[in-house]
């Protein structure tokens, strides 16, 4: 029978192979749950995951979700890499979207150039400001940032939603719960004249690169790894753990405030109670997939940005609900929670103990 | 203003159901020091679940078991990753949250704004049309008595039993609870499994009882706050049904207070509960002594036998 023996050392190989045999696994257990209610397994499939990229748009709108959900896997990469379980994404994206779609609102004539460079700080010191409230009640009152930064992605959905229903409603809107449409200025330039490809479509390899050479290069990248690997070395060395996390939750909110103004001033136009179809919780599954590494999270969230693009494809080709989104996503990540075994195991095959006496 | 008080206190009882049957299976996960972040999944497939089957069959019964058997089901997906893998725990729990949101919206999608058969209410003749007692003891679906009951058993269990000291030694000491002899990972099992059975049965309660309804993401956090629950109790049960009533009374004032009218806007009153939890956490967590003192040492830590 099959047993799992532990490795030596991890093995670098299975730590990247790891996640292309759970895609593979997890195309294998969608098409199976396809078939068992009723689908054409292959066709459903390849709907899901090819379709979308061949369709006419199928990249621009790739790039355009897949942006926001690469700034954010960047800054879970190394939070978590610090241990520092930041998992409230969700309300930190929507604050940097509040900060960034009022200040847009209340400065309808300002010129693009003041305008667009205020609007990014906005929506960094939105997310990275919301973020903070976590650092600061685990470094000062312990409390789990699980449940803190969770608990604030609900308390954000509600502050969205007071603002779009009440002060920021667009008096012309037929009472929508959508604010007016922000100015021409507020979108920021254009990478091709009439496409969606926003700035912050070119940002996010960027901020993935600055990352990676943060997290290998710099002392603080440094700290953040040896905080995750071995606390008690940290500690020893001398560094702040509270300082460590502080940084960690500035950095993951910032990126993730950033993604949310991309997303309302550079796709969207205008705040509305839907701004992010989960993006927050996505990048999580972005960042596991990605190695929690900058380098790996390019690929990981082009990957989940088509299993949105794919959603949609399935209900418009297939009449399949999109929410087939969500369980493709879950599945990946079990199947990728489920190989990751390999990378400190190996899998051998033995016959069945015929337990000779030593 | 009788009445409105009677009616306040059977509605916190009623919303403090769910919270305290989800929590009842964490602490007991927690106890043997697992951490399944997945209550919310659970919950939302054992709300589908129960739904689902009890449109179908018409009997709230087998909607029950149905709850209990798709909580459980992905709560043995979560042992096999982290016990028998040994996948990080965090991580796994996520990701039962991320699978129950998608695969109960994908079969709940039918079955939005229908009706189900609800769970029935006690009535006993002379108890339940007693003044006062009546409505606050003897009126409730059968889940509410059953949270309470199940609640005791647990206590009496971790407490009283010696398999509940085994449960509690693997919590805190598990390389010596295996050097003794315990089954380590079976015993996780059995208790991660009994989380997931619990999780299924209160998300049956919101979808047969609380708000008999299916509606995509229905739970609305509530997995989360049971989570937050068992922190509060600091992993006692007597504690868990005081915080139960509390956080019940969070969320039912919100409502009711939206109810009133009062020129508060909506959102913020929704907000409250969420806003309460993480005052309630940090009230609780600041005090690092009492929380060491009561949490069980080796939470979310794996374990793996060697040789």
């Amino acid at each position: 029978m099959f047993s799992l023996q532990p490795r030596s050392a991890a093995s670098p190989l299975w730590s990247w192979a790891s996640p292309l045999l759970a895609l593979a696994l997890t195309a294998l257990i969608s098409g199976a749950i396809f078939a068992f209610m009723g689908r054409p397994p292959v066709l459903t499939v390849t709907t899901f995951l090819i379709s979308p990229l061949l369709a006419t748009g199928g990249l621009e709108a790739l790039a355009v979700k897949a942006a926001p959900l690469i700034m954010m896997g960047v800054g879970l990469s190394l939070a978590y890499r610090a241990n520092v379980w930041n998992i409230g994404t969700e309300g930190q994206f929507i604050l940097g979207a509040i900060a960034a779609g009022t200040t847009a609102l209340l400065l309808p004539d300002a010129p693009g150039t003041v305008l667009f460079p205020l609007l990014i700080v906005m929506g960094v010191v939105g997310g990275a400001g919301y973020a903070l409230i976590v650092a600061w009640l685990r470094t000062r009152f312990n409390a789990n940032e699980i449940l803190t930064s969770l608990m604030l992605a609900y308390i954000a959905q509600y502050l969205l939603v007071f603002l779009v229903t009440g002060p920021l409603r667009d008096p012309d809107g037929f009472g929508f719960p959508q604010t007016a449409l922000f100015a021409d200025a507020a979108s920021g330039p254009r990478l091709i004249e009439g496409s969606n490809l926003h700035l912050g479509i070119v940002l996010a390899p960027l901020v993935a690169l600055v990352a990676w050479i943060v997290l290998g290069r710099t002392t603080l990248g440094f700290q953040l790894r040896v905080l995750g690997q071995a606390p008690r070395a940290a500690k020893f060395a001398g560094f702040s753990e509270d300082r460590l996390v502080w940084t960690a939750m500035a950095i993951s909110g910032g990126l993730a405030g950033l993604a949310g103004m991309f997303e309302v001033t550079g796709t969207q136009g205008q705040l509305s109670t839907n701004i992010s179809p989960g993006y927050g919780f996505t990048a999580i599954i972005v960042g596991f997939l990605g190695r929690l590494s900058p380098a790996g999270v390019v690929p990981a969230g082009l990957l989940l940005a088509l299993t949105y693009l794919g959603g949609d494809a399935a209900q418009i080709n297939l009449g399949l609900s999109n929410a087939i989104t969500g369980i493709f996503q879950g599945i990946l990540l079990f199947c990728l929670l489920g190989s990751d075994v390999l990378i400190l195991h190996k899998l051998t095959w033995r016959r069945r103990a015929k337990v000779a006496a030593t | 203003m009788m009445d409105i008080a009677i009616n306040l206190l059977a509605s916190i009882m009623l919303a403090a159901t769910p919270l305290l049957l989800a929590a009842t299976g964490e602490l007991v996960v927690e106890k043997a020091a697992v951490l399944n972040l997945g209550v919310e999944g659970m919950m939302l497939m054992g709300a589908i679940a129960g739904f689902a089957v009890a449109h179908e069959t018409g009997s709230v019964w087998l909607a029950l078991l149905a709850a209990i058997g798709a909580g459980m089901a992905l709560s043995l997906l979560f042992a096999v990753l982290t016990l028998t893998l040994q996948a990080n725990q965090t991580a796994t729990g996520l990701a039962l949250t991320i699978f129950g949101r998608g695969f109960s919206a994908l079969v709940g999608a039918g079955y939005v704004g229908i009706a189900a058969p609800e769970l029935p209410k006690l009535h006993l003749p002379g108890l339940t049309d007693l003044p006062v007692l009546g409505p606050v003891l003897f009126s409730y679906d059968p889940l509410v008595y059953a949270a309470l009951l199940i609640l005791a058993l647990v206590a009496w269990f971790l407490a009283k039993t010696h398999a509940g000291l085994i449960l509690r030694a693997i919590g805190d000491q598990h390389d010596a609870a295996h050097v003794l002899g315990y089954k380590v990972i079976r015993i996780r099992y059995l208790a991660v499994l009994f989380g997931g059975a619990m999780a299924g049965l209160a998300g049956a309660d919101m979808s047969l009882a609380y708000t008999p309804l299916w509606a995509q993401d229905m739970i609305a956090g509530r997995g989360w706050v049971a989570l937050a629950l068992v922190t509060f109790a600091a992993w006692r049960p007597f504690w868990l049904l005081i915080g139960a009533w509390l956080f019940g009374a969070m969320m039912y004032l919100s409502l009711y207070v939206q109810g009133l009218g009062v020129p508060v806007p909506q959102a913020f009153l929704s907000a409250l509960p969420y806003l309460g939890t993480v005052v309630v956490l940090v009230l609780i967590s600041r005090d690092r002594r009492r929380i060491r003192l009561h949490r069980p040492a080796m939470l979310g830590r794996p374990f793996q036998a060697n040789g």
